[in-house]
């Protein structure tokens, strides 16, 4: 059906570079792209595909140090190497951009209001005022819920997803033709993320605007995108309709992201293991506020009255959305948190354990983080990093028998030894979630809490950690705690599910039961949220 | 870049770098900041290593050179020793018929009318320009005589002061002491103002909020002030200067280590590294520190020039180096004084402070930007 649609963008032989200190790196080498009017157009890579570059490459928004090659018209016109006063009449008019990070991409200082104004008053002259009334319009467009009131206020009032809506308004004053969205729902939680994408879907049929979509999840393309353009280091592998890519992808690439999804499950431990740790009515306050003595204005219950119960050689998968408190709930049974509660840690009553008494311990309960980027120190080798907790537990040890535990720990995760003696910045998200794990592993925990340890990983990425979290379990006994907002990883690892929301539980049973058979409404939008989008 | 078919591949660089290398990789690619390093050895040089190749020392006073301005030729010149020549040549009751004089040697021929008696020899040794005058021949039988003797002429290329002694011995002790105060007292102050910034904000809450308004309550001290107590209560002494400027110029430096500490702890590594067990004192010193170094060197490329000024305000108010010892600035407050009358004595310590004042801004620009770079 999109065949005799007339083609709006065409991009031919594109090529961006990065001039860097190691010389030229080309992001993009060369590829091809049409986008024809009307049409939603995916293009799927995983990070470093170079298919964000193209797109900023076409707008002319490429790093200083980035050159852009080829061609890319618009209408017949050549956006490559346009005079920026040419090319600004048609970005942000004609072809609008909505970024990833909905946190960062609203300027604090100015009211929404003002901030959907400013392309309307840029493109089409006139006054703040006049351009109100549009303004209001669009807010209602993008289903902010009383539009009278919050066309007054600041970023910060609003949540993550009304502020991705404020971003879309912001790109649909013009009337654009295309509407480039480039990871649009990332940052948000699951039931979000759907919402958004419903929206954007409408209001491509109401205006007819091309969409671009540029994503890394399989799962929105499917739902969402008439046709995918596959991108893996810098080039094309495969482009086609949404239903051939799905059904007969023809490049290995494309079979292997597809394949991606992580899979498999997990068996629940013997009914007769041992608890291993243990939290009873785990309570964690955070003040808000306080003053030169102290004094605090009030008080957050970020986890309220959770009881959780961890066996030996089991994985309890916690699963909610960002604010739930599923990570300070983490925190706290390591006793990271103050919290209220009581807390057993094999037979030990650790509720009453200080910062000192907790020391000894640390060895046996360990964490693994989100961020690979940011939990490993940027002026420390790997070695360094991964022999920390060696420094600390087990002082005796010589340099030399340091050395070889790294070694033996960075063969266990699959890591090069080499490795030890290089800085994180040299290593890809997936290696670096590696060594954060052979950190966690190097001092034989018991219990590892895994908080997000895949969520700023790829996909194909995610699947080799969660092998490798799989096989360390087998062999060392491992019990986890799996906490991600990702319901397709907590399947696939865990045997025991726990459903927050609040600070509170909303729902917890073994996996399949948790999956299959939902009880609560919250667990079931949940779950229609991530396996339908 | 994420390689999906070679998982725990190392990245296909042939070297591994720091950050820190990265750094000075970007560092290198600085021109402006590269010529200000050479040009901050160099005056390091003359200053340290100068006073070895120049026969002056700092406090040799010449009082036949007093307040001459500079110049490449020898003190005293040709002209003024001929004057000298010709006075010493009548005293002698002689005539001079030739004098020259190349490098320290001067041949002088004089003549008169009766046979000259060689002793008249000790004439011109009684000058004090010249020194071992020698008969080397006689002729016109002994009416002519063709003398020879040292001269000792003094090279003094940025003239002398007031009190005759010269000027670029002065300017390289100066140097010294300049550059050995900004480098201490820039030392002292990061010393105390990472410890005690990284303990106030790691530890937060309300010591952090006694250690900060500590520092608060110093501020509103007057510096004057407090150098004038201080200089009271020990005595003056050089070392003092140092104690002085550092434990004013902390304050900055423990608030900007703060700051980047208040970040710095939120991060994942820190959490990390209190899982592990490290205990506050550990994570401070391997975890927080080393995260703060690049603000921090950034910080003290501004904080040397400006305690360099420092002491020389010190020494203007006369409260820093003492006479004969000397700086940049106690050079630039007397060259000051004497502006009209002899302008070399501001000029040539002003050219070598603001150099290095220059030179250090530069370096630390570059190393600003080599440090905190937007592409990573």
């Amino acid at each position: 059906m999109e065949e005799n649609k007339e083609t709006i963008l065409s991009v031919k032989n594109l090529k961006v570079s990065f001039s860097t200190p190691d010389g030229t790196v080309e992001a993009v080498k060369g590829i091809d792209l049409d986008v024809k009017a009307g049409e939603t157009i995916a293009v799927v890579g995983e990070s470093g595909s170079g298919k964000s570059q193209t797109m900023m490459g076409i707008m002319g928004l490429l790093a200083a140090n980035g050159a852009v090659e080829g061609s890319a018209r618009y209408r017949g016109q050549e956006l490559v190497g346009l005079p920026l006063d040419s090319l600004n009449k048609v970005r942000g008019a004609r072809i609008t951009m909505i970024f990833q990070e909905p946190m960062t991409s609203l300027d604090p200082l100015y009211t929404i209001g003002r901030q959907i104004a400013e392309p309307i008053v840029h493109h089409r002259g006139g006054s703040f005022k006049e351009a109100r009334v549009r303004v209001l319009e669009l807010l209602e467009l993008v289903g902010i819920p009383e539009p009278g009131r919050r066309i007054d206020s600041y970023p910060h009032e609003l949540s993550g997803g009304q502020r991705q809506r404020v971003m879309i308004a912001m790109a649909l004053a013009n009337d654009p033709d295309i509407l480039i969205a480039d990871e649009p729902t990332t940052a948000l939680d699951v039931t979000i993320q759907a919402q958004i994408l419903d929206l954007l879907n409408s209001l491509q049929a109401r205006f007819g605007m091309a969409v671009v979509l540029i994503t890394h999840d399989l799962g929105i393309v499917r739902h969402f995108a008439s046709r995918v353009v596959v991108m893996r280091r810098g080039e094309v592998v495969e482009t086609g309709t949404t239903a051939d890519i799905f059904e007969r992808p023809q490049a290995d690439y494309t079979r292997m992201l597809l394949a991606a999804e992580p899979s498999g499950h997990k068996p629940a431990p013997a009914d007769n293991a041992p608890i291993i740790l243990e939290g009873r009515n785990v309570a964690v306050d955070y003040a808000t506020g306080g003053g030169l003595f102290g004094r605090s204005a009030g008080t957050f219950r970020a986890v309220d009255g959770v009881s959780i119960r961890l066996r030996q050689g089991q994985t309890i998968g916690i699963v909610g959305e960002s604010g739930s408190g599923k990570s300070t709930l983490g925190r706290a049974l390591l006793r990271l948190v103050p919290s209220s509660g009581r807390y057993n840690f094999e037979t030990t009553d650790i509720s009453d354990f200080g910062r000192a008494a907790m020391r000894p311990l640390r060895r046996e309960l360990q964490l693994v983080f989100q961020d690979p980027y940011g939990s490993l120190s940027p002026r420390q080798t790997v070695g360094e990093i991964i022999t920390e907790g060696l420094y600390v537990h087990e002082p005796q040890l010589s340099r030399a028998a340091r050395d070889k535990r790294a070694i033996e720990a960075l063969r266990e995760v699959g890591l090069d030894p080499a490795a030890r003696n290089r800085y994180p910045h040299e290593f890809s998200g997936g290696q670096r979630q590696r060594i954060a794990i052979a950190r966690a592993i190097i001092l034989k925990p018991k219990v590892v809490i895994l908080d997000e340890p895949t969520s700023a990983l790829d996909r194909s990425v995610q699947g080799q950690v969660i092998d490798l979290l799989r096989d360390l379990q087998n062999k060392n006994g491992l019990s986890y705690i799996f906490i991600s907002h990702d319901l397709s990883v907590i399947k696939a690892m865990s045997d025991y599910v726990v459903v927050m929301k609040d600070g509170k539980i909303v729902e917890e049973g073994e996996t399949e039961a948790i999956f299959e058979a939902p009880r609560e409404t919250y667990t079931q939008a949940l779950m229609s949220a991530a396996f339908t989008a | 870049m994420t390689d999906i078919l070679t998982p725990a591949a190392l990245p296909p660089e042939t070297a591994s770098r720091s950050l820190f290398q990265l750094a000075a990789l970007r560092f290198r690619r600085n021109r402006a900041a590269m010529a200000s390093c050479i040009m901050l050895v160099l005056i390091a040089l003359f200053s340290f290593v100068g006073p070895y190749f120049i026969s002056h020392s700092y406090d040799q006073v010449f009082p036949s050179y007093v307040s001459i301005p500079p110049s490449l030729e020898p003190r005293p010149d040709a002209s003024s020793l001929q004057d000298v020549m010709e006075s010493v040549a009548s005293r002698a009751r002689v005539e001079l018929k030739e004098f020259a004089v190349e490098g320290q040697i001067f041949t002088a021929t004089v003549t008169s009318d009766k046979p000259v008696d060689p002793r008249t020899t000790r004439y011109f040794d009684r000058a004090n320009e010249f020194d071992g005058t020698q008969v080397v021949a006689t002729e016109d039988d002994g009416r002519t005589l063709k003398l020879t003797g040292s001269v000792s002429r003094e090279y003094f290329l940025f003239g002398t002061d007031s009190n005759g002694r010269d000027l670029m011995a002065r300017v390289m002790l100066g140097g010294q002491i300049s550059i050995a105060v900004g480098l201490l007292a820039s030392l002292v102050s990061l010393s105390i103002g990472v410890l005690y910034g990284a303990t106030s904000g790691y530890i937060g809450g309300r010591v952090d909020n006694v250690m900060m308004r500590f520092v608060e309550i110093l501020y509103s001290l007057p510096f004057v002030f407090l150098v004038v107590v201080l200089v009271v209560f020990f005595g003056r002494s050089f070392i003092l200067i140092f104690l002085v400027i550092g434990a004013v110029e902390w304050l900055d430096m423990a608030r900007i280590v703060r700051g980047q500490t208040l970040t710095l702890k939120r991060r994942e590594f820190v959490s990390a590294a209190q899982a592990l067990g490290l205990t506050d004192w550990q994570i401070i010193r391997r975890h927080i520190i080393p995260n703060t170094i690049g603000p921090v060197v950034v910080f003290v490329t501004v904080v040397v020039p400006k305690v360099i000024l420092l002491e020389s305000f010190l020494s203007f108010l006369g409260l820093g180096v003492q006479a004969p010892l000397t700086s940049w600035g106690a050079l630039i407050a007397e060259g000051a004084n004497n502006i009209q009358s002899s302008p070399w004595l501001l000029i040539f310590p002003t050219i070598f402070f603001v150099l290095t004042l220059f030179s250090l801004n530069f370096a630390g620009d570059g190393l600003r930007d080599a440090l905190d770079p937007k592409d990573r």
